[in-house]
């Protein structure tokens, strides 16, 4: 089975339980559905998993409507975890993006994938809280491969966190939206 | 009548189908749900649980399922729109109940998250396979109202509609959504609430003494009182009478008008979502998240140059009868895709009366269709000269794979 619309994007998140893996599927989804008028279809894991355990999101990001709402070879991996890299790393394309949190995951493939890195917990912890190492993520994935525009996911963040931690996910945010540009500038 | 604004979350939302059809319930005037929480439905009962006070609503998480619709029953008869949200197990503990609520003629709805396989099943993937539950699993004649949604903006506006369609017709609804479309996560946009056209409880306005509790109107609907408002209201599930009081006598009874009031409204009530079926050789019958899925194989269908048209069925049952035999009449044959292993296609073949080929595509569960079967399963009513006897079970990929080959090539 493959998708026919060559203007589809399939998206996993691979990481822990609680390392807002779903939640970063839910922001970008919103900020692709919501601000840049695509449609985007969020689908989580809900296996056995519990917190702390293995835990997975998807998102499938089209022009037109999502007809099958799972994704099949995914274009782009974000893996938080070993066990998130190792599980999806298999089902992603040819060429596809994998984009990884350096100090959570080690490299064991030689498929012909494009690979960028970035210590977003690293950076999360400088910046006051670990909690927001998806967030740097999301900033440096924004950049990387500019799936969603920055302005669209400039209105989908403030409403998808408390309130209280708007400032500090939007500093996140932006610390991996730069790292994303420079990696881009070294490749 | 419209919606009330305080009960409607106005805007662009991104929330899954479970969400959407809680927001739904809201929205229509639901001010009760009887539930005992079960996967994959949890998320709908709290997030009605959430938005419950500050609307003027209630959730009570009853000791069991029988409590749980018992309390919906008594909540209706007091007024109030009244739900439950369930999902298979749920779903069969209720069973006698919604029998009692057929009887009654209570209005009220069920949200099913239907889960794959029979008794505990797969509680987190997806399945369609109670629908002909949903038809007939109480005992006796009765007749219900089901809608199947395929998006979160379906779960929402089709939970709206179901309430309307309950008031209306004093009959159960239920919104037989899965596991998948309830845990997706999509778009939803939830107009204004003067947008929202909502069905009011259907009143007696008569003087007290004149009342007649089972008298029907014109449509064979009687209209309702609330209990508390000083009425003499005699229920009673045995077969009864105009005045609700038992008689052997089925004559005098309600038992054809609960079947007729339905029926004889079939087409006010059917709602079908039609594309392509005026020069259509071969027509998918599907219904649910499975017509989201199909339309991709129809599309890629369309583009090898086959005739394909796409009827959807918003409401399974009533099932869409005349339209079926119509098609039937034109066509070369229907492919019906369902999550479950046969069920709605019998219903299609009953309407289809041998003029037609039929291929059912089945799926056990616990994901959704390839669209690459359902693609198979159109070429081959194509290319196909002779009359199957009988539908025809495709056999998927999968199963070509596992248990060699079937009668497809």
């Amino acid at each position: 089975m493959n998708r026919m619309e060559a203007t589809v994007t399939e998206i996993r998140f691979g990481g822990f339980g609680g390392q807002g893996i779903i939640r970063s599927g839910i922001i970008i989804g919103r900020a692709a559905s919501i601000y840049d008028n695509k449609s985007a279809t969020m689908n989580q894991s809900f296996g056995p998993e519990a917190r702390g355990g293995a835990c997975s999101s998807q998102l499938v990001i089209s022009e037109d409507r999502v007809l099958y709402p799972y994704v099949i070879r995914t274009d782009i991996l974000v893996a938080l975890s070993q066990e998130g890299y190792e599980k999806f790393v298999h089902e992603l394309k040819d060429n596809g993006k994998l984009l990884y949190d350096e100090d959570l995951v080690k490299l064991k493939s030689t498929k012909r994938i494009d690979t960028y890195s970035i210590p977003a917990t690293k950076f999360a912890e400088e910046l006051g809280n670990r909690i927001i190492a998806n967030v740097v993520m999301l900033g440096f994935l924004t950049s990387i491969t500019q799936v969603v525009s920055k302005e669209a996911m400039n209105k989908a963040l403030p409403e998808s966190v408390p309130e209280r931690y708007v400032e500090l996910n939007i500093k996140a945010f932006d610390k991996g939206y730069k790292y994303g540009i420079e990696q881009k500038k070294a490749k | 009548m419209r919606a009330n604004p305080r009960d409607v979350r106005t805007g662009i939302l991104y929330i899954d189908g479970d969400v959407a059809a809680a927001e739904g319930a809201l929205a229509a005037g639901c001010k009760f749900v009887g539930g005992y929480p079960i996967t994959p439905s949890t998320e709908a009962a709290e997030a009605f649980v959430r938005r419950a006070p500050q609307v003027g609503a209630m959730f009570i998480q009853m000791e069991d399922e029988l409590g749980s619709i018992s309390a919906v029953m008594g909540a209706s008869l007091s007024g109030k729109k009244s739900m439950t949200i369930t999902s298979g197990p749920g779903f069969s503990l209720m069973m006698e109940t919604i029998g009692f609520g057929a009887m009654l003629e209570i209005p009220f709805v069920i949200i099913n998250i239907q889960r794959g396989g029979p008794s505990t099943g797969v509680p987190t993937k997806t399945g369609q396979a109670d629908m002909m539950q949903a038809r007939w699993g109480s005992q006796g004649d009765y007749e219900v109202i089901t809608l199947s949604p395929d998006s979160p903006q379906e779960s929402f506006d089709f939970t709206i509609k179901a309430f309307n369609l309950a008031e209306k017709y004093r009959v159960p609804v239920m919104l037989m959504s899965d596991e998948c479309v309830g845990h997706m996560t999509e778009k939803v946009v939830v107009p204004e609430a003067d947008k929202i056209e909502i069905e009011p409880r259907r009143l007696y306005k008569g003087p007290k003494d004149k009342y007649v509790p089972f008298k029907p109107d014109k449509d064979l609907v009687p209209p309702m009182v609330k209990a508390g408002d000083g009425y003499k209201l005699y229920l009673s599930a045995l077969t009864h009478n105009e005045r609700g009081y038992p008689t052997q006598n089925i004559k005098n009874s309600s038992s054809r008008r609960l079947i007729d009031k339905i029926r004889l409204n079939a087409d006010d009530i059917i709602e079908i979502k039609e594309e392509g079926l005026e020069d259509a050789e071969v027509v998918v019958v599907s219904y649910g998240i499975t017509s989201r899925v199909a339309f991709r194989a129809i599309e890629q269908a369309r583009k090898l140059g086959i005739k394909v048209g796409n009827l959807r069925l918003v409401t399974v049952w009533p099932f869409p009868d005349k339209k079926i035999t119509e098609l039937s009449k034109k066509v070369k044959g229907f492919v019906v895709p369902e999550i479950n292993y046969g069920q709605v296609v019998f219903e299609v073949e009953r309407c289809v009366h041998g003029n037609a080929n039929i291929i059912l595509v089945p799926h056990g569960g616990a994901s959704v269709h390839n669209p690459n079967d359902i693609l198979t399963a159109i070429k081959t009513i194509v290319k196909d000269k002779k009359r199957y006897d009988g539908i025809l079970e495709f056999k998927t990929e999968l199963e070509l794979r596992i248990f060699g080959s079937g009668d497809n090539k």
